[in-house]
């Protein structure tokens, strides 16, 4: 999953970085600025909606987008996902077109 | 975004289409019932135009085609250059019918247009007066329809914390169609002084005008990840603005002009002043689930509760010591009571007011007073008696069936009334209400009466009686409920449907319900049907019967009491009966019907348990009463098969399963049963 949305983004030209977790990729933005995060809702060690709630907390992301990634079933986790600070969601499962046209939709 | 599936927005125009036909309807008959009210004609007309514009919207031209001939009939009527007949009500009410099967076939894809709907159309056609004849082309009445929408989007404060950023919509929007930022206004939420100004809220809103044949679905989308986040007021830009109050704001502070104006401050009172009464919307009650904000609350607030007592318990569990004993029952009992309360609120949601049923009947009534010659006053009481939602479903034909009956059997002509020295209008009278855990309908007319001869002529005829058998007006009404009796000779086309009451019955006990006449004669009949309150859950009374539990609901029990042998006769036949508040009853003894090991045989060692049923009583013998207890009912013939006397099975606090005694099943069995 992870790979496919990292392969896509990049084939589009965009900067990628990878983490592993929710705890990972707070690391992970600590150490730079981005534009855009995507975070999927299911994530060992930290999950999405918890990470989202911590990097909305920080600053530097007060306004920066936060795409989840969920399952259609879930709709109370896309509501949790709101509450926790999330831009917007995309439904998995995507075909990569669906995945560029929010990204470019949420960028511009 | 782009391809957004329509179909879940076509639902929501269907449900409306059908909202507004009912809305249209019950205007057409109170028209036709000789109100000079203009509102209903307003109110017609609005339904009608709505339909059209929906319908448009979603292509489905046919729909749309149709009603824009009514609407402009209906135009005319507004306008005063047409007035109100008995003709034009009847062809307007035909149209309502034809829209119905319009947008039923529409849903499923059916061809639209058949030669009944094209007639009705022509016919339509030829009333609209003179230069309206060329009727306008489904397509550019679309095109005419849709011009735009207009959009207030309020911002609340934490929108920009979101990482939603209000140009981006704009952005999208732009893609759609031309858009115009008619106006941007700061919310009174904003402080008034700028120290106390978070940089990091938003506090701003703003009127746009999106311009283009664009689908309403197409806008919503844009806002999809905003919900929560804004207010959102969306409608027509050819429509007048609606009576929210957003929308009423940005009417009420003068014509829009199409570059950025110097921000407004919103004022409380440009609402009062503003509102249109012209532009109050219709509210109708719909064949969708609406549950009431009230129970919404009720469900968040006993969640909390639970919540609360979930945490306080946990707590006690993490450092548990004997001596916190007292604490932990206080805890558990709280959580029971928490349970049952959030059970009951959820049960809530499923509770439907009757009046979406009651609605149809003035249409009924309407149709079968001009087919029959008759004359008939309809009452309507307790529209707002909540049903389970299933039960409301399937109770609707039953009472279709009874309402039939009364007019065409039970309501004499007016001739016959007069005669009679009654008044030439009948009155039928729906009545639903509460009564313990049972909800009641009634439907009640003034006429004749059951036909005591005639019913027991035909009984005799169909063999299910015999010439000796005396027969109190009890069996004589018990009769029409029985399988085989069908008043076929004597049935119009209205009542004899191939439905006779016996299926009214099997429908209603089906629900768990029971059905009953009762009939003077000369002065009229009353159906009373009893239902219980919600389908799932029931209050019960655990009985031992041997190594078995049978729980008896409680709504049925008259009494339990111990019986002395003495006080027990033997009758003829071997049953057995005892005396109970002046009357004989039957004991069975559930042992022997249920065929348990191990029971108590002794009728002065066990209880009697006594039960009623559609007014017949019966003493069922059981060992012992272990308590009251709210029974989950699950259904036996999804799991085994169905078992007479039995209505389902439920499952203990101790985890063992009990089956639930079919009170009306156990009666009818109550033949008595011999002395073991």
């Amino acid at each position: 999953m992870r790979g496919m949305v990292a392969f896509t983004l990049r084939g589009a030209g965009h900067a990628v970085t990878e983490a592993e977790n929710g705890l990972l990729a707070l690391d992970v933005a600590r150490g730079g600025a981005f534009d855009l995060v995507l975070a999927d809702v299911n994530m060992p060690v930290m999950d999405g909606i918890s990470m989202v709630r911590e990097l909305r907390a920080m600053d530097a992301y007060r306004g920066v987008p936060i795409l989840m990634l969920t399952t259609e079933s879930h709709t109370e986790k896309k509501m949790e996902g709101k509450a926790a600070g999330a831009t917007g969601w995309l439904v998995k499962p995507f075909d990569p077109e669906q995945l560029l046209a929010t990204v470019k939709r949420v960028l511009g | 975004m782009s391809a957004v599936d329509l179909s879940q927005f076509h639902k929501t125009f269907f449900d409306e289409s059908r909202e507004g036909l009912d809305a249209m309807e019950a205007a057409l008959l109170a028209l036709d019932a000789g109100s000079a009210d203009t509102e209903l004609v307003h109110t017609i007309f609005r339904a009608a135009h709505s339909i059209k514009g929906g319908a448009a919207t979603f292509g489905f031209t046919d729909v749309a085609a149709f009603t824009h001939v009514a609407e402009s009939l209906l135009e005319e009527v507004r306008s005063g250059r047409r007035p109100v007949d008995a003709e034009l009500t009847e062809l307007l009410l035909r149209s309502v019918d034809c829209l119905r099967v319009m947008l039923d076939r529409s849903s499923s894809g059916q061809p639209v247009v058949d030669a009944a709907s094209e007639d009705l159309r022509a016919e339509l056609v030829r009333l609209v007066s003179g230069a309206t004849a060329a009727v306008a082309t489904p397509v550019t009445s679309a095109a005419a329809n849709v011009t735009g929408w207009e959009i207030v989007f309020t911002a609340l404060p934490h929108l920009l914390q979101t990482g939603n950023d209000p140009l981006r919509l704009f952005r999208e929007l732009q893609q759609l169609g031309r858009l115009e930022v008619v106006r941007a206004f700061i919310v009174d939420a904003a402080p008034e002084r700028l120290a106390e100004v978070d940089p990091t809220a938003c506090y701003l809103g703003w009127v746009l005008h999106l311009h283009g044949n664009v689908a309403r679905a197409d806008v919503d989308a844009v806002f999809d990840w905003l919900d929560g986040d804004c207010e959102l007021v969306i409608h027509p830009l050819a429509e007048p603005p609606v009576a929210t109050v957003a929308g009423v704001l940005a009417a009420a502070e003068g014509s829009p002009s199409p570059l950025p104006l110097p921000l407004q401050r919103r004022r409380a009172t440009d609402t009062a002043a503003g509102s249109k009464p012209e532009s109050a919307a219709v509210s109708v009650e719909g064949s969708s689930i609406r549950v009431g904000i009230d129970k919404i609350d009720a469900l968040i607030n006993m969640m909390g509760e639970l919540v609360i007592t979930q945490s306080m318990l946990s707590e006690i569990g993490e450092t548990f010591q004997p001596s916190q004993l007292t604490r932990l029952r206080e805890g558990l009992v709280q959580l029971e009571r928490n349970t049952r309360e959030l059970q009951e609120s959820v049960m809530r949601i499923r509770m439907l007011p009757i009046g979406s049923i009651f609605n149809r009947f003035p249409r009924l009534v309407h149709d079968l007073e001009r087919k029959l010659g008759k004359r008939v006053k309809l009452e309507l009481h307790g529209e707002h008696t909540e049903l389970d939602k299933t039960v409301l479903e399937k109770i609707g034909d039953p009472l279709v069936h009874l309402v039939r009956n009364a007019i065409d059997h039970g309501l004499e002509s007016p001739e016959r009334r007069r005669a009679a020295g009654k008044s030439e209008t009948g009155t039928l009278r729906l009545d639903a209400y509460h009564e313990g855990s049972n909800i009641v309908v009634q439907i009640s007319d003034d006429g004749a009466g059951l036909n005591r001869e005639a019913i027991i002529a035909k009984a005799l005829h169909s063999g299910l009686i015999n010439a000796s058998q005396e027969l109190g007006d009890a069996d004589v009404a018990e009769l029409i409920f029985q399988p085989g009796f069908s008043t076929a000779a004597a049935a119009t086309d209205l009542s004899g449907r191939g439905v006779g009451m016996d299926v009214v019955r099997r429908n209603v006990r089906d629900l768990g319900g029971s059905v009953g006449v009762r009939s003077v004669s000369g002065k009229g009949s009353t159906f009373t049907i009893a239902l219980p309150l919600t389908l799932a859950i029931i209050d019960g009374l655990v009985t031992a019967v041997g190594d078995e539990r049978y729980i008896v609901p409680l709504i049925s029990i008259v009494e339990s009491l111990r019986l002395r042998s003495d006080s027990v006769r033997r009758i003829a036949g071997g049953g057995e009966v005892f005396h109970f508040r002046d009357a004989y009853l039957p004991i069975l003894r559930l042992h022997q019907a249920f065929a348990c090991a191990d029971a108590v045989t002794d009728i002065e060692r066990g209880i009697v348990v006594v039960v009623e049923e559609d007014g017949r009583r019966v003493g069922l013998l059981v060992d012992d009463l272990l308590g009251q207890q709210q029974a989950v009912v699950k259904s036996l013939e999804a799991h085994y098969r169905r078992v007479q006397g039995v209505s389902g099975a439920t499952i203990l606090s101790d985890g063992s399963v009990a089956l639930i005694v079919d009170v009306g099943g156990v009666v009818r069995l109550g033949r008595p049963c011999k002395a073991a």
